[in-house]
């Protein structure tokens, strides 16, 4: 009993700590590299990341998005599932769900939000859907096709929001959609702050997605998928519908993530894609095991890289972009976490290293 | 007609179809040396922005090109050999080595452009030369769009050929085909597979290298954050489209970027509706649609994407 809980506490706990402050220490190297102080540097993150006016608010702002994303990876995850797809669903749902909330009115807000973040669901689950039933239909590998349909969706995007008659408001000097009706809008809960309610519904959709993988029958196929999908085809679950189920869960999530942020923050959208979400819920979703409640302080963590960064880079003329060091070292000793005992002489726990996707292993990435 | 062909210009557009096909063709033949030896290569976009970053800021500092060419392709080698040493040597999963470079390349040449090079005010280092071919260029039509070019132009079209040469008619392409469709056997043959995927995985940063010089030294002369704007994953989808074989991922590299120029000046000239976008969207669909398996099922390499392991 004390070793599996120490076993956990290792795995869960002390490899992705470790592997966090390893990235800040490859950060550290890489701002020395860049003439700077790297203390400075870190304490502005800090400071711009929690302590500033209303820093914390817009930390766990610009955490929402990662804790859907996360959510969305972590799922695709446990069925052995790579949907790198995340920022097309994102921004198909996005789309879809910024659509009912233009085109609705003087419902009542309870009738209105629920509908806008629907319609961003079945978006994102429709998008990743496609990629899924590509897999389960013809073996078509989700890798690339997610990576294509994210390039499709950004062009997808920009054709509707540029083009008159179809998404483009009347009357604006730079194209977007119009604006969501004030009914459909997620309200402020910190006020002072532009903290929305969708940083609730992301901390409620945490439990949600961990019943679901570990509480339903759904998820007991998901994850016997992803365990051995030939001992869970002969235990008669449909492999085929399984993957396509599945993708289309993560789709909604992204898409959730997507159009959570359209409705607390911009209340449109315009044609120019800020790119990087989806990379970033992959780094989210494999620091956090693949966990739903892993992926909370995941999430925070990203989040709160992301809302430093800028003030880091005011303060100390540091480029922001260093977070992506950061960031692709956590990946690294997250996914060979023996190159974290190599490097610190830990004693090592196991020679394997470490599954993230259980991938089957007969599936080539074609 | 004849109008119409004045105006669309075909040499011209032919021409800047070959130019704009270059990085795709190399990073596509990077990528291809890579899978073929069973590494799978989606960092191909983070290895191109490195070497562009590299390669120019090498040139910028030694006011000498060629330099900053070698230091693009040395560069792609370097980074490469990361993506080598944590998918085959840490056994961790392809595709997340691959999304490790393209996030470091993002960060590093981030960083170090706004520190070494963003308010630099002297002058840069140009663009590679012009070559006109004696003789050649002044066939008519063959002359203006084969060789009248820049360096990195025809060293892609001579590397389509030696690629092919290697992969289908040396030893070492048959044991790097070998490593890809089946370790297992090839190790039993004795065959070194961990030294063949490694040697393969930094080839593939050599061209890929190459192909990010061509954004920064050959094209404007400058380095841009993120200047590869998403090219190396057409030139994935080139490599898949062309089914893993040199001539295949040029015919299709020319493809995507002959479409692109086509719809630009279809917009620009004649003002077609035909939306940019749609056009912008072949390569990916296309692609898509070749791993569905219609038009003829793109077979990979049997054993890529998996990480292997000696003895077990």
């Amino acid at each position: 009993m004390i070793r599996t809980a120490l076993r956990w506490a290792v795995t869960a706990v002390l490899i992705p700590l470790v592997s966090v402050l390893s990235g800040f220490l490859v950060g550290a190297l890489a701002i020395l590299a860049a003439g700077a102080d790297p203390t400075q540097a870190y304490l502005a993150l800090f400071q711009g990341a929690f302590t500033n006016h209303n820093a914390l608010a817009e930390t766990l702002l610009s955490s929402t998005p990662y804790v859907f994303l996360g959510l969305a990876l972590a799922l695709g995850f446990r069925a052995g599932l790579f949907n790198i797809g995340a920022e097309g669903q994102f921004y198909i749902g996005s789309l879809s769900g910024v659509f009912i909330a233009y085109s609705i009115h003087g419902l009542p807000a309870v009738i209105e939000v629920p509908l806008a973040l629907l319609a961003g669901m079945l978006g994102g689950a429709f998008y990743a859907g496609i990629a899924g039933a590509l897999k389960a239909r013809f073996g078509a590998h989700e890798v690339i096709t997610t990576i294509m349909l994210n390039y499709v969706s950004f062009l997808i995007a920009s054709y509707l929001v540029d083009t008159p008659g179809l998404m483009l408001a009347p009357n604006v000097s730079t194209p977007r959609t119009p604006d969501a009706d004030p009914g459909a809008v997620l309200p402020i809960i910190l006020s002072g702050s532009r903290l929305h309610l969708g940083f609730i519904l992301a901390l409620l959709t945490v439990p949600v997605v961990w019943f679901l993988i570990e509480r339903t029958t759904i998820g007991f196929r998901l994850r016997a998928v992803g365990f051995n999908q030939g001992a869970a085809r002969t235990a008669g679950i449909s492999v085929s519908w399984t993957i396509v189920l599945t993708m289309a869960l993560s789709g909604a999530l992204a898409g959730l993530a997507g159009i959570v942020q359209v409705l607390g923050v911009d209340i449109h959208m315009t044609d120019t894609v800020a790119a990087g979400y989806g990379f970033d819920a992959i780094a989210v979703a494999l620091l956090a095991r693949s966990n739903p409640w892993g992926v909370l302080p995941a999430a925070l963590l990203f989040g709160a890289l992301h809302n430093g960064a800028s003030f880091m880079q005011l303060q100390t003329q540091v480029s922001s972009d260093l977070i992506s060091i950061v960031q692709a070292s956590v990946i690294i000793f997250v996914a060979a976490p023996s190159i974290v005992g190599w490097l610190f002489r830990l004693r090592r726990a196991s020679g394997e290293t470490v599954r993230i996707t259980q991938r089957e292993v007969d599936a080539p990435v074609s | 007609m004849t109008d119409f062909l004045h105006q669309l210009d075909p040499i011209s557009l032919l021409s800047i179809t070959l130019i704009t096909a270059t990085p795709l063709t190399l990073a596509a033949l990077g990528g291809m040396m890579c899978e073929r030896s069973g590494v799978v290569n989606i960092a191909l976009e983070g290895i191109m922005l490195t070497g562009a970053f590299i390669g120019y800021g090498v040139a910028f500092f030694t006011h000498n090109l060629w330099i900053g060419v070698a230091a693009a392709v040395a560069s792609g080698m370097l980074i490469a050999s990361l993506h080598a040493v944590l998918s085959i040597s840490f056994l961790v999963d392809q595709i997340v080595s691959g999304m490790v470079i393209n996030i470091l390349a993002v960060g590093i040449t981030g960083v170090f452009y706004r520190t070494y090079l963003e308010s630099a005010t002297t002058a840069g280092p140009g663009t590679l030369p012009h070559w006109d071919i004696p003789v050649l260029s002044s066939i008519p039509v063959v002359g203006p769009i084969l060789f009248e070019n820049q360096f990195v132009t025809y060293a892609m079209l001579i590397l389509i050929f030696v690629v092919h040469f290697v992969l289908f008619r040396t030893v070492w392409g048959l044991r790097t085909r070998a490593c890809g469709e089946h370790p297992r056997a090839a190790e039993t043959a004795g065959i070194n597979v961990y030294f063949v995927r490694y040697v393969n995985v930094i080839a593939s940063g050599a061209l890929a290298g190459l192909g990010g010089a061509y954004f920064s030294l050959q094209q404007i002369g400058n380095f841009l954050p993120n200047m590869t704007g998403g090219r190396g994953f057409i030139a994935l989808a080139a490599m898949i489209f062309g089914k893993w074989t040199p001539l295949g991922a040029f015919a299709a590299s020319l493809l995507f970027s002959g479409s692109d120029q086509i719809g630009s000046r279809m917009q620009s000239v004649f003002h077609v509706g035909v939306p940019l976008q749609f056009l912008g969207m072949l390569p990916y669909v296309l692609t898509i649609i070749v791993v569905a398996g219609a038009m003829g099922r793109a077979i990979a390499p049997a054993a890529v994407g998996r990480p292997y392991k000696k003895g077990s």
